[in-house]
């Protein structure tokens, strides 16, 4: 139809006559449920093994270091992910007043998404993971990742091009930097060499892959977990309350404001860490800088329901999102507080941090989407809610679930933490056995499952509660819809103001400028931290690990250690005390990927080298509690059945070499049989240690010459030139 | 740390950076606020009711 046609019926009718697609946004609900419940039911099950180690069934599949990474991104992904497309899919639609672009792109999404989802669910408990937290994925995943992004990414911007709502409401804008900002994250992080089907390596080292890896772990929480769900609270608030955003500048100034200032934090997670010191300072300034835009969003989203309080009292759906917008308050409010150095000492590496990013997961996030789904099913299903009482019980279960597991680990996180700290008036630690620090908070451990439970059983309820209702109504698959075209030749009115002619009803432009502003904070990071890649503080004495090593650092990262053990000493007397030297950017220039972790349920493990006998080694993996007992730690005996893949040893030094790491020319021909000696080494002496029966083949072995390897470098630097 | 600073200086012209990044920020938010102070309220009533304006069946 030509332009002049369209407009001339435009015209004369007014309106056109279309239908919004429920049936993509049921598909999305229906999975968010799924894995909602899937993702909170691993993360109940690893909380109960750090207190009962056994039910990890004795399966390396099922062990904590693996599933931890299935219950994090199971959650984020799985449950937070299709809640946003389901939001989006449902709010774009009428928000545009258009259907979605295709129904074509929407359904490829749909099960390119959930099969995502399969892939990770497969490959995280055979212990395929590149390691890198919220990012564990293997690089084929990683492209199906990247395609499906941009499939959805098209569909947005399709759906923007023919929309019939001249101005574009600023959840759509939140939606478009999620989109833009996700796909730059997800591309940066996962630059990786692959080296086999499911294997690759970091293409960043040491300090770098840590900058990296947490400017795209504090983004992730920022752009996947933060944005689309403010865009999702200013349009479904507004929408339960029925009455408009209390300001509409205000959300404007919030959105860029948090774009631009969020970017910018990610070194907060990497306080006394090796990381460049204006690094840390750039990531702190930020960090409190961001109270302002994410407390003017909240007050935002709670001062829509002004006039409406009474009506929190009878709705489900108002309760969920007010204590959700609460729960983001408190949030973010506590993360600029742990960005402050001093503050920070205290809850790094403790459950403070797990309390802390939970009142987000269970509160910001589930809560909301709880309110999403409760407002949303009968609608679809035309009916009413079947139960306002059981909505009722589980809104209490919930937010006495989030309560239970919240204090409890904040109480642990301090707690252990001064026990670190603690020393005696002769100038010793007085808990130099870590383990003492950790059996003192297991009664912390079962109160936080006992709430993780509580907010489970809460959740069964809503499915059987949203099942019901879903079975008593009929689902409307599409619903009709009228409202006129958009002119063709619309232009702004002169007389209207440069921002709204520039960004507001551009989107491809508002698109990129949000692009431009949160690429300016990842820029000014990077680029001194790679700038000076060449002069990095190198130790001379820092040698490039053996392909023994190699292999037994490979199992290391399978077996997802980092979950629990950091390779981080702070410089504090408290931790030199404990552990030794305190760690360097130098030490880590061969670490692809690092291991630097950023939870420590067991020590720090940066020094482990040469601390203890081989043997040792040996039976504390086979049994942790032989060796100390009263550990949580679970066995490892698969490690002594299992060999190190020799095949692969060539193929892992080559792609070192690719990566800059110093081997000679033509050493991945020489290094399976270095790495047979070396095993062969290890082997004899355990037998000579304590008369230990292992062939050289075991991974065990492979795993022992990493540990006794690990931070020892550093201790040649005598002997060697120094820079 | 010392080796840090020192590559750092090295970067020619380093001591504006930080100038510039703070006249950055405070032009952009300056006129963000001045934007949003300066918007049409009746434009601002309507935009703010997109979202419950909706002519559709199953509202």
């Amino acid at each position: 139809m030509s332009d002049t046609n369209q407009i001339q019926r435009e015209e004369k009718t007014g309106l056109e006559t279309f239908y919004y697609d429920n049936q993509i946004v049921r598909m999305f609900l229906i999975a968010t449920v799924i894995f909602g419940v899937i993702g909170m039911t691993v993360g109940l099950w690893a909380a109960l093994q750090l207190v009962i180690p056994e039910l990890n069934l004795g399966l390396q599949y099922t062990t904590f270091g693996r599933i931890r990474p299935l219950h994090t991104n199971a959650v984020i992904f799985a449950f937070v992910g299709n809640g946003i497309f389901a939001g989006v899919y449902y709010s774009m639609q009428r928000l545009l007043k258009t259907r979605m672009y295709s129904d074509l792109l929407g359904k490829i999404h749909f099960w390119g998404w959930q099969t995502i989802i399969l892939a990770a669910v497969v490959s995280l408990p055979l212990g395929m993971t590149t390691g890198k937290e919220y990012a564990e994925l293997e690089w084929p995943i990683d492209i199906a990742i990247t395609l499906i992004w941009v499939v959805f990414g098209l569909n947005m911007i399709m759906t923007l091009v023919k929309r019939r709502e001249r101005h574009i409401y600023v959840a759509i804008w939140f939606y478009l930097a999620t989109f833009v900002t996700v796909a730059l994250l997800h591309i940066v992080n996962s630059v990786e060499l692959p080296i086999s089907f499911m294997k690759s390596y970091s293409w960043y080292a040491g300090v770098q892959d840590a900058l990296v890896q947490w400017w795209y772990g504090h983004n992730a929480v920022a752009f996947f977990l933060t944005t689309p769900y403010l865009g999702l609270m200013y349009y479904f608030v507004p929408k339960a309350a029925n009455r408009p955003v209390y300001s509409y500048r205000l959300s404007i100034i919030h959105f860029w404001a948090l774009i631009f200032i969020y970017i910018w934090a990610g070194p907060h997670h990497l306080l006394y860490t090796s990381l460049p010191d204006w690094a840390q300072s750039l990531g702190v300034a930020f960090s409190i800088m961001l109270i302002a835009p994410s407390w003017g969003g909240m007050l935002n989203g709670l001062l829509t329901l002004r006039g409406a309080w009474d009506r929190v009292r009878e709705d489900p759906v108002l309760k969920f999102m007010v204590v959700a917008i609460t729960c983001y308050g408190m949030a973010t409010f506590e993360g600029p507080m742990m960005s402050l150095k001093s503050v920070n000492a205290i809850a790094h590496f403790t459950d403070w941090i797990v309390a802390h990013v939970h009142v987000g997961a269970l509160g910001w996030n589930g809560f909301l989407t709880f309110g999403m789904l409760y407002y949303l099913i009968p609608k679809m299903y035309e009916t009413k809610l079947f139960s306002l009482k059981m909505a009722n019980t589980h809104f209490w279960l919930g937010t006495l679930g989030i309560i239970f597991y919240a204090l409890p680990l904040y109480w642990a996180g301090f707690t252990q933490s001064q026990m670190w700290n603690q020393f005696n008036p002769e100038g010793t630690l007085v808990y130099f056995n870590f383990l003492e620090t950790v059996t003192q908070i297991l009664p912390m451990y079962w109160m936080r499952a006992f709430g993780g439970t509580l907010y489970l059983a809460g959740a069964l309820f809503m499915v059987y509660n949203l099942w019901k209702t879903a079975k008593a109504g009929s689902f409307m698959k599409d619903s009709k819809a009228e409202a006129a075209p958009l002119l063709k030749e619309y232009s702004a009115p002169k007389n209207g103001h440069w921002h709204r002619r520039i960004f507001e009803a551009k989107p491809l432009r508002l698109t990129l400028f949000a692009l431009i502003a949160v690429a300016i904070g990842g820029i000014v990071e990077f680029v001194p931290v790679f700038l000076v890649k060449e002069n990095m503080p190198t130790i001379a004495s820092v040698q490039p690990y053996t392909p023994l090593e190699l292999h037994g650092r490979d199992i290391y990262v399978r077996e997802g250690c980092y979950t629990c053990h950091s390779q981080m000493i702070r410089p504090f007397r408290s931790e030199t005390a404990r552990y030794g030297e305190y760690s360097k950017a130098g030490e880590f220039v061969y670490d692809y990927p690092f291991q630097w972790g950023s939870k420590r349920t067991g020590p720090d493990l940066h020094r482990i080298g040469a601390k203890y006998p081989d043997s040792w080694h040996f039976y504390h993996m086979l049994d942790p509690t032989s060796m100390s007992p009263g550990s949580i730690m679970p066995p490892y005996p698969w490690l002594y059945d299992q060999d190190w893949n020799k095949e692969i040893t060539e193929v892992k030094i080559r792609a070192m070499q690719t990566l800059g790491v110093p081997y000679a020319d033509g050493y991945d021909q020489q290094a399976l049989a270095d790495a047979e000696t070396q095993a062969q080494e290890i082997s004899d002496r355990l037998k000579q240690q304590d008369q230990i029966e292992m062939t050289k083949d075991a991974e065990i072995i492979a795993l022992i010459a990493y540990l006794q390897r690990m931070g020892t470098d550093i201790s040649n630097v005598a002997d060697s030139n120094q820079e | 740390m010392k080796l840090i600073r020192h590559h750092l200086e090295t970067i020619t012209g380093i001591e504006v950076f930080p100038l510039i990044s703070f006249v950055i920020f405070f032009l952009f938010f300056t006129g963000l606020f001045i934007y949003v102070y300066r918007m049409d309220k009746s434009k601002i009533k309507e935009i703010t009711n997109i979202p419950l304006d909706s002519k559709e069946t199953d509202q």
